[in-house]
């Protein structure tokens, strides 16, 4: 197996036909989508369901920006403010992060491959787009009906006696929601494990389904927990009893423990599959196998384990001991250990590499640098000292918009452009899309880079209004987030546009080694035409220059 | 370029496998294959459950740490009698879902009948009693924010002369125990409810000659998961009534 760079010609589209067959047109109607058990169908309805999110938990985001123009609540109400942060929140990260790139890009791929027909449970599939959907009902209907106002934390005791808004709704809405997050992982782990065709063994696998792997662990043991705090909450606020009330004896700060034993988690079940993606995209247009394949592959456990231990990091300042404070802070810099040794994996992928400049690669680009960022403060707000004078600042929000919004929607558009061809079968714009990529990377940099300043200065978050010295800052964050909002509506005009007037892609525009860029674009329902049988490591370009157009199977 | 998509259309693909079982679904290559990735999936579920209850068994670990005499105090207030009987029932319907599993392997459509209803017969017995256990609780005034007073607990109790009564702020805290023995509880009979209306599908797609045609899987999986609700009351039988009872 050579480390080096095999350079593979791209094969000519203008040559490349759509297939007669294939999984979008082999029924028709709407009952056909909404009742299939096709693992490529339900990430296609996923896919609409989380964009349709997204730009709702945007629009929010949109809102608080204008607010913060000026140094004045003007625009709204500060409860009003209050509301709209936390339905932003809210949206963000139950309704678009946590499903974005598994219930997706790992809905359609995963199957695909390993080999297989299906994931192996495809009604529980389809089920948890249900209930998904039931999910994300619930929680606009908190909003419409007058908003919830907790955050998206729902601290006790402010969730459980001080607020009278719509948090058993929002709360049952994030509930379902998990028990969706809960089986899409469990569908995963049961499908890596079982389905996996002839000669796919552990250490050929791409490293796309180790990261995921990783993630549906997080997904089946921390969501429950979630999910049980939330039992409580509601229960605390319909009934009455006293777990986390003080004045019956409970403690509120339990529910903080509870709360962020998964939601600590959670970060990692959004980050993880985004660099599974990335590992994917950078092999591919560095046309190198992934550098230090094993390392990658169990940085990912890593993370999934080491990312169960170190939840306490967001109580330093809620007056837990100092001894406990100090072990969560060094198990805290733990996770930047696998974290860099990915990094530096694909940095060293990188050397020596053909590079190409395709649009997934230049949200890549995008990912490593904002990641990287994004994880170096967090060493920052992971030392107690820091932590202290930054926590509850626009530092933190900057921090975690860099991990989550820099990270992991550059790892999900930069997927969702690599695999579109896949997916449709037709290309996407080159050219404007690399504008796009360009336009998201400088808008996101306008927006949150302020923020770190304005965090380090001291401007607290969560409030409507600040003191008109940092309202500079402030307009350049509200300047950056509409560059930003520009650069998310394009890719949403230029893909919808792309699945008539696109180049037709062919079976495998990247000359990519995965099973999936095998078979034809897009795929038949049942994925292969006969089981294949896997002979070769990940990421063969060797393999691949040898192996003659033709055995691609194609049909029509 | 018709010809070789005939020749390649998944509908002409030569069949490797003669006889399918009719249950076999079409992703899967073998009976073998489906039958562990079904009960793979089922363990794990059982692990999000763990997960789930694990946070009251948390807050309880916690809890009786701090308001040890409270939650001996709450303690003596529930009726050993029915907990046990309780804990006998629920031990018995789990034998009968697993004599249901053995005749669904032995394919005897009639025994397996005999036993699902059984069982559901037993979990029925179960939340019966405990529905009449919350209803003393009711009257007693022990629930918390409904319906709860600290009376029996700056009291002595009849039934445990030997108890010193709770001083005023430490009574307040029997409020945790009763909130934790309600939401464990209460959590509890709801996946005794779930348990029992999956039960009366599997006995009427029984009546239609399922699960003894050498399909077992589905009565296996629902058999760990009736098993997993028996083992948490296992848990919570000793946890919630038999703190200090040796006198």
């Amino acid at each position: 197996m050579s480390t080096a760079s095999t350079i593979v010609k791209l094969p000519p589209q203008e040559g490349a036909t759509l297939p007669k067959k294939s999984y979008l047109n082999s029924e028709y109607g709407l009952k056909s989508w909404l009742l299939t058990g096709d693992h490529k169908r339900i990430a296609i309805l996923y896919l609409i369901s989380i964009t349709f999110m997204f730009f709702v938990g945007g629009a929010m985001a949109g809102l608080i920006r204008l607010e913060l123009l000026t140094p004045q609540s003007d625009l709204m109400a500060t409860d009003t403010y209050n509301k709209v942060f936390s339905m932003h929140g809210i949206v963000m990260v139950f309704l678009f992060l946590v499903p974005s790139v598994p219930a997706t890009i790992g809905n359609f791929l995963i199957p695909i491959m390993i080999g297989a027909k299906d994931l192996a449970f495809p009604k529980i599939n389809l089920l948890s787009w249900y209930l998904y959907l039931a999910g994300a009902a619930f929680t606009i209907a908190a909003m419409v009906l007058g908003g919830v106002d907790t955050g998206w934390t729902f601290t006790t005791p402010l969730s459980t006696h001080y607020l009278n808004t719509h948090v058993v709704t929002a709360g049952l809405g994030i509930f379902i929601a998990g028990f969706s997050s809960i089986f899409t992982g469990l569908n995963f782990i049961v499908t890596i494990h079982r389905m996996r065709a002839p000669g796919m063994t552990w250490f050929r696998l791409p490293l796309f389904i180790w990261s995921h792997y990783a993630a549906s662990i997080l997904m089946v043991l921390g969501t429950p927990v979630l999910a049980i705090s939330l039992v409580l909450v509601i229960l605390e606020r319909t009934i009455g009893i006293g777990i986390f009330d003080p004045t019956k004896g409970g403690d509120p700060l339990l529910f903080q423990h509870l709360f962020w034993f998964y939601s600590h988690p959670a970060v990692y079940i959004m980050i993880l599959p985004g660099m599974g993606v990335i590992s994917e995209v950078i092999s591919t247009f560095s046309r190198k196998r992934v550098f230090g394949y094993t390392a990658v592959a169990f940085s990912s456990v890593a993370i999934a384990v080491f990312g169960f231990f170190v939840w306490e990091h967001h109580m330093f300042i809620m007056g837990v001991s100092n001894y406990s404070a100090l072990v969560f802070s060094l198990l805290t810099m733990l996770v930047a250990v696998p974290t860099a040794i990915k990094i530096f994996n694909w940095s060293a992928t990188l050397y020596k590499g053909s590079i190409t400049f395709e649009t997934p690669m230049l949200y890549a680009f995008g990912f490593l640098g904002l990641v990287t960022i994004g994880g170096m403060t967090g060493v920052f707000l992971g030392s107690m000292g820091m932590d202290i004078h930054l926590t509850e600042t626009y530092f933190i929000v900057a921090h975690f918009h860099f991990v989550m919004v820099g990270g992991m929607l550059m790892a999900y558009l930069s997927g969702i452009h690599f695999w579109w061809p896949k997916m449709t079968g037709r290309m996407y714009p080159e050219q404007v899309s690399k504008l796009a990529a360009l336009t998201t990377f400088i808008g996101f940099i306008l927006t949150f880079f302020p923020q770190f300043i304005l965090g380090y200065l001291g401007m607290p978050r969560r409030y409507a209004a600040y003191p008109p010295e940092f309202q500079v800052l402030n307009v350049l964050s509200t300047a950056g987030a509409t560059v930003l909002g520009i650069g998310y509506l394009l890719p949403m005009l230029y893909m919808t546009w792309s699945l008539k007037y696109g180049k037709i892609a062919g079976a495998n525009p990247w000359q990519a080694t995965g099973l999936e860029w095998q078979i034809q674009s897009p795929p038949l329902t049942e994925n292969f035409l006969e089981t294949p049988i896997v002979d070769h490591e990940a990421y063969d370009y060797e393999w691949l220059a040898n192996k003659t157009q033709h055995e691609v199977q194609t049909v029509g | 370029m018709d010809s070789q998509a005939i020749a390649t259309s998944p509908e002409h693909t030569p069949s490797v496998e003669h006889a399918h079982p009719p249950y076999l679904r079409h992703h899967f290559e073998t009976v073998e294959q489906q039958r562990e990735a079904s009960s793979f999936g089922m363990w794990l579920f059982l692990l999000t459950e763990i997960m789930f209850f694990g946070g009251m068994f948390a807050a309880y670990l916690i809890y009786r740490n701090w308001y040890y005499p409270a939650f001996v105090a709450g303690s003596h207030q529930l009726s050993i009698v029915l907990g046990t009987i309780n804990t006998a029932v629920l031990i018995g319907s789990s034998f009968t879902m697993a004599m249901a599993v053995y005749s669904a392997e032995t394919r005897n459509r009639k025994a397996l009948i005999t036993y699902l209803l059984l069982t559901i017969t037993l979990g029925l017995v179960f939340l019966g009693i405990k529905s009449d256990e919350y209803h003393e609780k009711w009257e007693k005034h022990h629930v918390p924010g409904l319906n709860f007073s600290v009376h029996d607990f700056v009291n002595v109790n009849p039934a445990y002369p030997d108890d010193k009564p709770l001083p005023l702020d430490m009574a307040e805290k029997t409020q945790v125990y009763f909130s934790l023995y309600f939401a464990m509880t209460g959590m509890h009979a709801l996946h005794m409810i779930i348990g029992i209306s999956i039960l009366i599908i599997l006995v009427i797609k029984a009546y239609g000659g399922s699960y003894t045609d050498g399909h077992v899987s589905t009565i296996e999986n629902f058999g760990l998961y009736w098993h997993f609700v028996d083992i948490v009351w296992i848990f919570l039988f000793p946890l919630l009534y038999l703190i200090s009872r040796h006198q």
